[in-house]
């Protein structure tokens, strides 16, 4: 492949890479640690908001970063078709012997 | 039957299946032997990368860390999920399409240096080592007090179903345990939280349970807890305590160190493709955030469960639970002022009762009055959680005496069964080692395994960022960043925990950061020397840098 399309191939990446781990960030150390007194005046069911997040919302916005990775990935792949046409099938037949 | 013969059923049962999947899955080849001949379907790799991962310490210890610290015991669970995070996006499909089988691999390899491959095989070996007697001294725990047999029969029971399978299948036999492994342990850890969860707030999920109002109309569960902590002089539990910046750098330096703990990367080498790496590592944060996320649940049922059933109780009224885990000494009663009741409060001039965080996980079911099944499934899963764990590290230990030791390192002629056969003899070595200090453990290995983390942080991680993310990195940049990381990260540590631990105290840290948060600053020291030295230092050589633009690119070769 052309050396121009794996430059635009790996800025895409960074890109992506940057954004989700800024959201990352924001969660984790923002809301979790240094603004978890100010999140803890808002309140839902049972939880403070900061203990919450510090606790358990944070977990799941990790997870949903991660498939979020995954999909946006994918998608960037198929556009540079840089994966190898037999990736498919090493996939499905990936159940060892 | 008893709980006894519950939890003999239980271990005796899933030992069975280890046996039976290593003899199913022996290794034949260098390739099985280290990466499972790297055609793991993804889920069954997210599995078993939750599996290697949550240790012991996840399984027994975590919960009631949490229920001790409140508020403050996010450090460990955000650290340990976030750092997932990082090693999807930053460190996994990079390193598996680097292809080949350890991290001193890709280090040596990177750095085109046999220094710098000598020094990660150092630091891999250390961190791995630190962290397999603390799985192997778990192991023995649970074998002595739940199966009341000597601690010493309980680690060599462990290190010989440990033996059987990581010597006989490489990662091949340890891969399709592990997965065995995260069923059995997931599911004795969330049968009881959710009976507990019912039985407390009537709510079948212990996440959601964690918010709801108690049955018994005492209001929001969080906030009887923040109530009964305050009435008898504890700290209030959904309040931090720490210093903000502590927590900070506690919580980077478990991330950092999640994402650069050698055994968990070498779990992404062992699938067909950079499509499944990234995959995986999403399967894997699933599976470890079921068990993340009821955690601090669980730590809430059972302190407020605590408090409720003892204190303030007479002494000779207490249920049986009580005096069984008394005579394990991780429930402490003394009467101060002899009025024969429990006195369970803040204040330590007064308190009667010491409680070892253990207990929070080990003797909550039977707190809470549930079946004898239930309360034996706790020792099938500690165990599941402490051999899975075992056994990844032990296999890092062996690819890097055998693979990047002798045969990259000092002797490149020796054949692939010279290699297979070094590298199960160092797995044996290592697991005698290990079962050693499993059965005379250390004072001080309980505290240096959170220190694994720190190491990792300081020492990996950024040589592996630097590695994928930065082109110009070279080998002098690297292998003095290394140094400097694992130096500085190391002497902080040792300073405060066993040359001067009098002046272990805020006041003394720097920046207020304890040692169990160093791990972020030498992270930071290894990037910044490493970024001085390598701009007055040659640039790589092109096929270096050509491996660099290679590995940033997601198709096969």
């Amino acid at each position: 492949m052309a050396d121009n399309s794996a430059q635009k191939y790996w800025k895409a990446n960074i890109k992506i890479v940057l954004s989700l781990l800024s959201v990352w960030f924001f969660i984790s150390f923002g809301c979790g640690i240094l603004f978890v007194d100010a999140l803890d005046n808002i309140r839902f069911g049972g939880f403070k908001l900061g203990f919450w997040i510090a606790q358990q919302g944070s977990i799941f916005v990790f997870v949903g970063l991660i498939f979020a990775y995954i999909h946006l990935m994918d998608k960037l792949d198929d556009k540079f078709k840089l994966e190898s046409s037999n990736a498919s099938d090493t996939e499905t037949g990936g159940d060892s012997e | 039957m008893s709980v006894q013969v519950w939890t003999y059923a239980f271990v005796i049962l899933t030992f069975g299946l280890y046996i039976g999947i290593a003899i199913w899955s022996r290794a034949s080849s260098t390739k099985e032997f280290y990466v499972a001949g790297g055609n793991v379907p993804p889920l069954a790799n997210g599995m078993a990368t939750a599996a290697d991962w949550m240790s012991a310490a996840s399984f027994i210890s975590m919960a009631g860390l949490i229920a001790f610290l409140g508020r403050d015991g996010a450090f460990y669970l955000m650290g340990w999920t976030g750092g997932y995070v990082l090693l999807a996006l930053l460190l996994a499909p990079y390193l598996r399409k680097f292809g080949k089988f350890t991290v001193p691999d890709f280090i040596g390899d990177r750095y085109y240096s046999r220094t710098a491959r000598l020094i990660a095989v150092f630091c891999a070996i250390v961190i791995s080592f630190v962290y397999v007697c603390g799985q192997m001294q778990g192991a023995g725990i649970v074998f002595s007090r739940f199966l009341e047999v000597d601690i010493t029969i309980g680690v060599i029971i462990g290190m010989g179903i440990v033996f059987f399978y990581a010597v006989m299948g490489g990662m091949k036999g340890i891969t399709y345990t592990q997965v065995a492994q995260y069923c059995v342990l997931i599911f004795a850890f969330m049968v009881p939280a959710i009976f507990i969860s019912i039985l407390m707030t009537g709510q079948f999920i212990p996440q959601i349970g964690f918010g709801s109002e108690l049955l018994d109309g005492s209001g929001f569960l969080l906030d009887r807890l923040d109530g009964l902590s305050q009435e008898l002089g504890f700290p209030t539990y959904t309040d931090g305590h720490r210093s903000t910046q502590d927590v900070f750098f506690i919580t980077a330096a478990l991330m950092f160190g999640t994402a650069g703990l050698p055994h968990v990367i070498i779990r992404f080498f062992t699938v067909p493709n950079v499509r499944d790496a990234r995959k995986s590592a999403g399967y894997a944060l699933v599976f470890i955030a079921i068990l993340y996320t009821t955690a601090p649940a669980v730590s809430a049922f059972a302190k407020t469960n605590l408090i409720n059933t003892v204190n303030n109780i007479e002494y000779t009224a207490v249920p049986e639970w009580f005096t069984k885990w008394e005579t394990t000494n991780l429930i402490v009663f003394d009467d101060k002022n002899g009025d024969g009741r429990i006195q369970y409060v803040g204040d330590p001039e007064i308190n009667e009762l010491q409680v070892n965080r253990d207990i929070m996980v080990l003797a909550n079911p039977e707190i809470a009055g549930l079946p004898n099944w239930v309360v034996a499934l706790v020792a099938a899963g500690a165990l599941a959680a402490a051999l899975s764990t075992a056994a990844g590290l032990l296999l890092v230990i062996s690819t890097s005496v055998a693979h990047d030791f002798l045969k990259r390192s000092f002797m490149p002629g020796i054949t692939e069964k010279q290699e297979l056969r070094y590298a199960r003899i160092s797995i044996f070595v290592a697991v005698l080692v290990a079962g050693y200090f499993g059965i005379n453990p250390p004072a001080y290995v309980a505290q240096v395994v959170a220190f694994a983390f720190g190491l990792a942080a300081a020492s990996f991680f950024p040589a592996i960022v630097m590695g994928i993310f930065y082109k110009r990195m070279n080998r002098e940049g690297a292998i003095a960043g290394m140094l400097a990381g694992f130096g500085f990260t190391a002497m902080y540590i040792i300073y405060f925990r066993f040359i001067n631990p009098a002046a272990d105290n805020a006041e003394n840290w720097w920046f207020g950061i304890s040692p169990e948060g160093i791990g972020s600053l030498g992270t930071m020291a290894n990037l910044a020397v490493a970024y001085t030295v390598a701009k007055f230092t040659p640039a790589p050589p092109l096929e270096v840098q050509k491996i660099v633009e290679d590995i940033r690119l997601p198709s096969e070769t």
